[in-house]
């Protein structure tokens, strides 16, 4: 039987939300697709598949994507569904752990690339922000209330900028275990 | 200049290729190597590959056709396969010596002072 979640995370929640699937699989329900703030699950063995999500290095380079996606196919991962830039992967697994990377190399690579999504996410947010409210303060006679808006632009771009700090002192804590372990 | 440190998972992969592999032989054939050791994950091997395809240390050879039933969805049963060239044996080789130094280094230090308490 199919069930439908409906379940917000922020972008920088992803280990969370890998987590939180992970929970879900080890319940019996096994993420089967995914869509906006939206999860599908289907009745399994509890504990037989792990999920992985994994930030796709470009968002265009559709060959190079589709490549990645083949590799891992070919190692017994599963793709489960693409969401903007994220992919989900699942695996049948008995008793094995299912990750995608194993050195703090790719890790860091990996979280490099989900920062650098952020800060123009909110870099344009900042952007957006400053412009509306510019703009609803030029016009002294007759504001226009929907550059108020821009309030929430600025809101988002503070809510990014948080984000990416957390990501930034995780990714920080690889670099400094890279300098003594591989 | 000596070459610097090859990580264990480049190194795994190179001994590997002395014989053709596709890319979940070669995560099998690590983890045997290494006895349970080393597990290389999917998205780690992917970027080793690709950096070693360019830097000339292997090359994809060919396309084989899997007989194995190891997954259900299969795409076409065929994968990719590398191999080690000679510049990828070269850099293996000198990896050896630099572990060999390191080994000896430690060893030696390591006893000595053992003898002298």
């Amino acid at each position: 039987m199919r069930k439908v979640v409906r379940k917000w995370f922020w972008v920088w929640d992803f280990d969370k939300e890998e987590k939180w699937l992970n929970e879900m699989a080890a319940k019996g329900l096994a993420l089967v697709a995914v869509g906006w703030c939206r999860y599908e699950f289907e009745d399994c063995v509890p504990g037989a598949y792990k999920i992985c999500l994994d930030f796709l290095e470009n968002h265009f380079g559709r060959v190079e994507n589709e490549k990645y996606i083949t590799f891992l196919e070919e190692t017994g991962a599963e793709q489960v569904g693409v969401m903007s830039r994220w992919v989900y992967f699942r695996k049948k697994v008995s008793g094995e752990d299912f990750q995608l990377f194993s050195d703090n190399a790719s890790r860091v690579r990996y979280l490099t690339r989900v920062i650098r999504f952020i800060a123009l996410l909110g870099g344009l947010n900042l952007y957006m922000g400053c412009f509306n409210i510019f703009m609803f303060f030029q016009a002294i006679q007759h504001h226009n209330y929907i550059n108020l808006l821009g309030i929430v632009n600025l809101l988002i771009a503070a809510a990014c900028a948080c984000g990416a700090f957390r990501l930034f002192r995780k990714r920080k804590k690889l670099k400094v275990e890279q300098q003594i372990f591989e | 200049m000596a070459n610097p440190a090859m990580t264990e998972a480049v190194y795994y992969i190179l001994l590997s290729l002395m014989e053709p592999m596709h890319g979940y032989g070669i995560m099998q054939n690590v983890e045997r190597l290494s006895g349970g050791r080393v597990k290389l994950a999917a998205g780690t091997l992917y970027g080793a590959i690709n950096t070693l395809l360019e830097k000339g240390w292997i090359v994809a050879v060919s396309e084989k056709a899997i007989s194995d039933k190891c997954f259900s969805h299969d795409k076409g049963n065929r994968k990719k396969e590398y191999f080690i060239t000679e510049q990828g044996k070269r850099m293996l080789q000198d990896e050896i010596v630099r572990l060999q130094e390191l080994l000896e280094n430690g060893t030696r230090i390591l006893q000595g002072q053992g003898e002298r308490i």
